[in-house]
């Protein structure tokens, strides 16, 4: 898919795809705020989920990062950010609400 | 590797300017290197808003001064001026004047800054509500993390300008090609930044 | 306008002189003859340029040049510089706590703080950081068979900024004071409630400019890596300075950023009142401690890896042996790279998380011991029957092993949470980081520097002044630094400007005459530079393998042509150019040259860095007119270089023809030098090889 020979109508194509879809994940979470069908902590899940699903969406359909071999390298140091973010936003989190816990 | 193999993020020239496009292979990736050591900078704001989440020192909360629909219409913005710049990117690599890439450039800066009006409206009205940095460990943190995608989109913005003089001095040679195809990474990253922006720090805030 | 607009918060009181004359005592006049070391020094240098009518010279084929060998030389140049002033403050201090027992001493508490602050700060961002970025920058593109980094002129812009954060530590001696709050500028002491003066916005901002600097850096480095190898080298074929280089920026750009973070956090709070940090209104100055180790945990790694991988070299090139478990360092390196930056709460063990977090974060960190110990492991089996030759570098090998093994085991010591509360903030802690940063580092980087010197300026260094620095480095530090554990144990608090226990005294007493000895160990690296210059006829080695190299940096001239390559090397295996001499296809002149492009020189990294310090000089005395004009220039700058197209330049295939042909003419003059005489004159860098 990201062959990056496929000609215009295709990579316009896989641009308004990537479109579509984030809108509609973006009115979805927008819309499970709004009208609050479930209970606050499960929106606020559900949210952080859609939030996720369209970061991949856009990973996918505007930077085109895939898992051809070719691109392998941008996959490599996207992952090891996501493993170094996640420790460092985890680790922060677990730390200091750990002591916010133990200063209440 | 050749010009059938996709050599970096975001768009490939491929075979429409090989040369360009084994250039691009290496000179993008310093810039994708720069883009995730700036997401590390962004994540750790906010896990900086999430430990300060609590830190409203009896002053108002995110539920007293974020606003739904403003936030739905800056984020309908700023993803559509991702698309169009989509769409700059295939008439960069496909079209053969320069005419359709301005005209896609010019409709992502129009919804660029209508994006950074937006915001500042949003943030004026808050410190005239009161609602000021220095009030709270909690505004500080969500002001600092908000003017800072603000000022990467200002930083955008201005690199647009910059892009739409130099196609109208030199055209398509190399270097444009290859200063748009790293100004795209660059747009395309400050719209997944705002993904995580209205889900942690908006939606979030406001779900009830 | 008046005179704070125009000035901000400059006033004549500022200067460390005025302060003297005021009020003339030992303190004051100290720190004025400080402040006249720097401003003597600045305007002897100029002078000499100026009566040596050099300036023009010293423009065009250094200032603005994008050689990364050249920029790696005034990288290394710059650390020294620093590591003068670096050393001399910690003479000082040590000074200091040997007289002021139950006495005043020689400065008082808040210039002692002072020191601490300055050391440290030079000691890690401008005197580590710039001598491991400059050996990478010269070594790293020879040894991966390119012609420069991937982005030539990013490099010279990284430089000129690390320089101008350097030149504002500088500037803090003579214009107001500097930080009272330690290398790691904690909370909420650093707040303008506590330090309402301009100490910590130099601090901020010298930090601040060197890690953008450094960030670029990494970014650089690792792009060069993993695309400017040259055909054949694989990544385990790569040497393994390439390997440690390597994880060390992807340290530097992953590490950095907390750093920014942290110093534009407490920024935002001393300028615009926000609270990340502060006491009051929702502040949480723990968000400063966590963040600044999520930094400080992975620079000490970025500190001592290349000095790993110096090692390493050293190690096999002069044991005339193979690296002893290629790939078990290689995974050993990636292994430190990613475990540290899972320990960075061992640094604050004592501020109340809980009990099971710091189990967690002190298993991780003895962890780390594991891999360090099979390094170690690989260098002795490295050396195991080897044909040692105990050069300098060699020499500073073994101290490096050996002392650096008695620092890792008081880091455990120190990764085990109920010991930690003992001694954590004692000189027990401050014993043991210099029983790491000094070895693991400083070591390495002087091995460095005399391996890697012939091969920049095309002669060897004196070898009996370097054994002479060599011994003093080792002496000085056993005796300034193991009474320090003594001390620490006993419970002596680190920072302290004075001391209330006599008991102490003699400990305090040999921690001083071991400074003075590292005093000398510098002093002899200096002699030693000024002797070598001198005799440099006696020890060139323009063949350019003056030890029997292995990789390919030694398969060029000493010093090497501009290009580096005339024909880009094709490589087969892990030490090619050994190899390639044991064949006989070493120095094989191609059958025709090809023109090379190089990059043409550029004034806008001088420009970027005069800008951004004085950017950073005008935020530190909030000259708000002179802020803004300057950040708005160096925009102007990067827009207008934009646009500059002509940024190539071709040397012509008859002068590379040339110069290559002049090389293989000094080969075939030169007589091939067996390793018994590798240290006298008779070494003119060809080595006779042995089947
Ligand atoms: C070469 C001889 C050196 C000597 C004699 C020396 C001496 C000292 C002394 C006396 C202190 C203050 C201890 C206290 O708090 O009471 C200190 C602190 C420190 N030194 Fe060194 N040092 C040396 C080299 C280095 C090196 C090579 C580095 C790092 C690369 C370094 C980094 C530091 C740091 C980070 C501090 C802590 C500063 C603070 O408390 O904020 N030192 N050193
Ligand atoms: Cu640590």
């Amino acid at each position: 898919m990201s062959d990056p020979n496929r000609g215009r109508a295709a990579e316009i194509a896989t641009y308004g795809i990537g479109y579509g879809a984030a809108l509609a994940l973006t009115a979805l979470a927008f819309g499970l705020v709004s009208w609050a069908p479930f209970a606050a902590s499960t929106t606020v899940r559900i949210v952080l989920g859609l939030g996720l699903v369209q970061i991949v969406v856009q990973f996918r359909c505007f930077l085109h990062i895939t898992l051809r071999k070719s691109a392998r390298h941008d996959l490599q140091l996207i992952l090891f950010s996501a493993l170094i973010i996640g420790l460092m936003v985890s680790g922060t989190l677990v730390v200091l609400l750990n002591l916010h816990h133990r200063m209440m | 590797m050749s010009a059938g193999d996709a050599m970096h993020p975001g768009l490939n020239l491929g075979q429409t300017d090989a040369e360009t496009h084994a250039r691009a292979g290496h000179d993008l990736f310093g810039f994708w290197i720069f883009l995730m050591s700036d997401a590390v900078l962004f994540a750790l704001l906010f896990a900086t808003y999430g430990v300060m989440l609590r830190g409203t020192a009896g002053g108002p909360g995110p539920a007293d001064v974020y606003k739904l629909l403003t936030a739905f219409v800056e984020t309908v913005v700023l993803l559509t001026s991702s698309f169009t710049f989509g769409m700059a990117s295939i008439s960069l690599k496909h079209a053969r004047g320069i005419a359709p890439i301005t005209a896609w450039l010019g409709v992502t800066l129009a919804l660029g800054l209508a994006f950074l009006a937006m915001e500042y409206n949003d943030l004026a009205t808050m410190v005239g509500d009161g609602a000021v940095p220095a009030r709270s460990g909690f505004l500080s943190s969500f002001h600092a993390l908000i003017s800072l995608h603000g000022l990467h989109v200002l930083a955008g913005c201005l690199w647009i300008v910059v892009m739409l003089v130099q196609l109208c001095v030199f055209g398509r040679d190399g270097r444009v090609k290859i200063n748009m195809l790293r100004l795209g990474l660059f747009w395309h990253f400050l719209d997944i930044v705002w993904v995580a922006i209205f889900s942690v720090v908006f939606l979030q805030g406001l779900a009830r | 306008m008046t005179g704070a607009a125009l000035l901000g918060r400059l006033g004549w009181q500022s200067l460390a002189f005025v302060r003297a004359w005021q009020d003339p005592s030992l303190n004051t006049l100290i720190a004025a003859g400080a402040a006249a070391l720097v401003v003597i020094g600045a305007v002897a240098v100029v002078a000499l340029i100026t009566l040596r009518g050099q300036w023009r010279r010293l423009w065009r084929e250094w200032f603005t040049s994008l050689d990364h060998k050249k920029i790696g030389i005034m990288y290394v140049a710059l650390s020294f510089v620093m590591l003068a002033r670096a050393l001399a403050e910690a003479v000082l201090m040590r000074l200091q706590q040997a007289t002021a027992i139950n006495a005043p001493g020689v400065v008082d508490a808040e210039h002692f703080a002072q020191l601490f602050s300055t050391h440290g700060t030079i000691m890690i961002f401008f005197m580590a950081m710039p001598f491991l970025t400059g050996l990478i920058n010269y070594v790293l593109p020879l040894q991966i068979g390119a012609r420069d980094v991937s982005f030539p002129l990013l490099n010279a812009i990284s430089l000129w900024l690390t320089a101008a954060a350097a030149g504002l530590m500088m500037a803090s001696l003579v214009v107001g004071r500097f930080s009272t709050g330690g290398w790691s500028g904690y909370p909420p002491f650093t707040e303008t409630g506590f330090s309402p003066g301009v100490g910590p916005d130099y601090w901020i901002w010298a930090v601040t400019l060197g890690s953008i600097g450094s960030t670029l850096t990494g970014l650089n480095f690792a792009t060069t890596i993993y695309k400017k190898r040259c055909t054949g080298m694989t990544v385990m074929r790569m040497p393994l300075f390439v390997w440690t280089s390597l994880c060390t920026s992807i340290l530097m750009i992953f590490s950095m950023p907390a750093l920014t973070v942290a110093t534009a956090l407490l920024a935002l709070d001393r300028y615009l009142g926000f609270h990340f940090f502060t006491n009051a209104l929702g502040g949480n100055m723990m968000n400063y401690a966590n963040l600044f180790w999520l930094f400080g945990h992975p620079e000490v790694y970025v500190l001592i890896l290349p000095a790993f991988g110096i090692y390493s070299e050293v190690v096999s090139t002069f044991s005339t042996k193979e690296l002893y478990g290629y790939a078990s360092l290689a995974i050993a390196t990636i292994a430190i790279a990613v475990l540290s930056f899972t320990v960075w709460v061992h640094h604050f063990f004592t501020m109340g998380q809980s009990a099971n977090i710091n189990a967690v974060f002190g298993i991780a960190t003895m962890a780390i011991g594991v891999p360090t110990g099979v390094k170690i492991y690989n260098w002795i089996w490295t050396m195991f029957r080897g044909e040692v030759r105990f050069t300098v570098p060699l020499l500073y090998a073994l101290a490096f092993m050996m002392t650096f093994v008695l620092g890792g085991l008081t880091g455990i010591i120190l990764a085990f949470p109920p010991l930690d509360y003992l001694v954590h903030n004692t000189l027990f802690l401050v014993a043991h980081f210099h029983n790491m940063l000094i070895p693991g580092l400083l070591y390495g980087l002087l091995a460095g520097y005399h391996y890697w010197f012939p091969k920049a300026f095309g002669f060897r260094l004196d070898e009996r002044w370097g054994r002479v620095s060599f011994a003093c480095w080792v002496v000085g530090f056993y005796l300034a630094f193991m009474p320090l554990y003594v001390l620490g144990a006993a419970g002596m608090a680190r920072r302290s400007s004075e001391v209330l226990e006599p008991a102490f005294r003699p400990w305090l007493l040999v921690a001083g005459a071991g400074a003075l000895v590292l005093a000398a160990a510098l002093a002899a690296l200096f002699v030693q530079l000024w002797v070598s210059v001198r005799h440099r006829r006696a020890n060139v080695v323009p063949a350019g393998d003056p030890w029997d190299g292995r990789a390919l940096e030694w398969s060029v001239s000493a010093p090497p042509p501009e290009y580096n390559f005339a024909v880009l090397p094709h490589v087969a295996g892990r030490d090619p150019f050994h190899d390639a001499k044991r064949k006989g296809t070493a120095y094989a002149e191609p059958v025709r040259y090809a023109p090379i492009e190089m990059p043409r020189n550029s004034a806008v990294g001088p420009i970027l860095g005069a800008l951004g310090g004085w950017a950073a000089f005008a935020l530190v005395w909030q000259i708000w007119w002179l802020a803004a004009a300057t950040v708005i220039g160096m925009i102007a700058t990067v827009i207008a270089r934009s646009f500059v197209r002509d940024v190539e330049r071709t040397i012509p295939a008859e002068t590379v023809a040339r110069i290559e042909r002049d090389w293989h003419e000094t080969l075939a003059r030169s007589a091939p030098t067996t390793r018994d005489f590798e240290t006298t004159a008779i070494n003119r860098g060809l080595a006779q090889v042995l089947a």
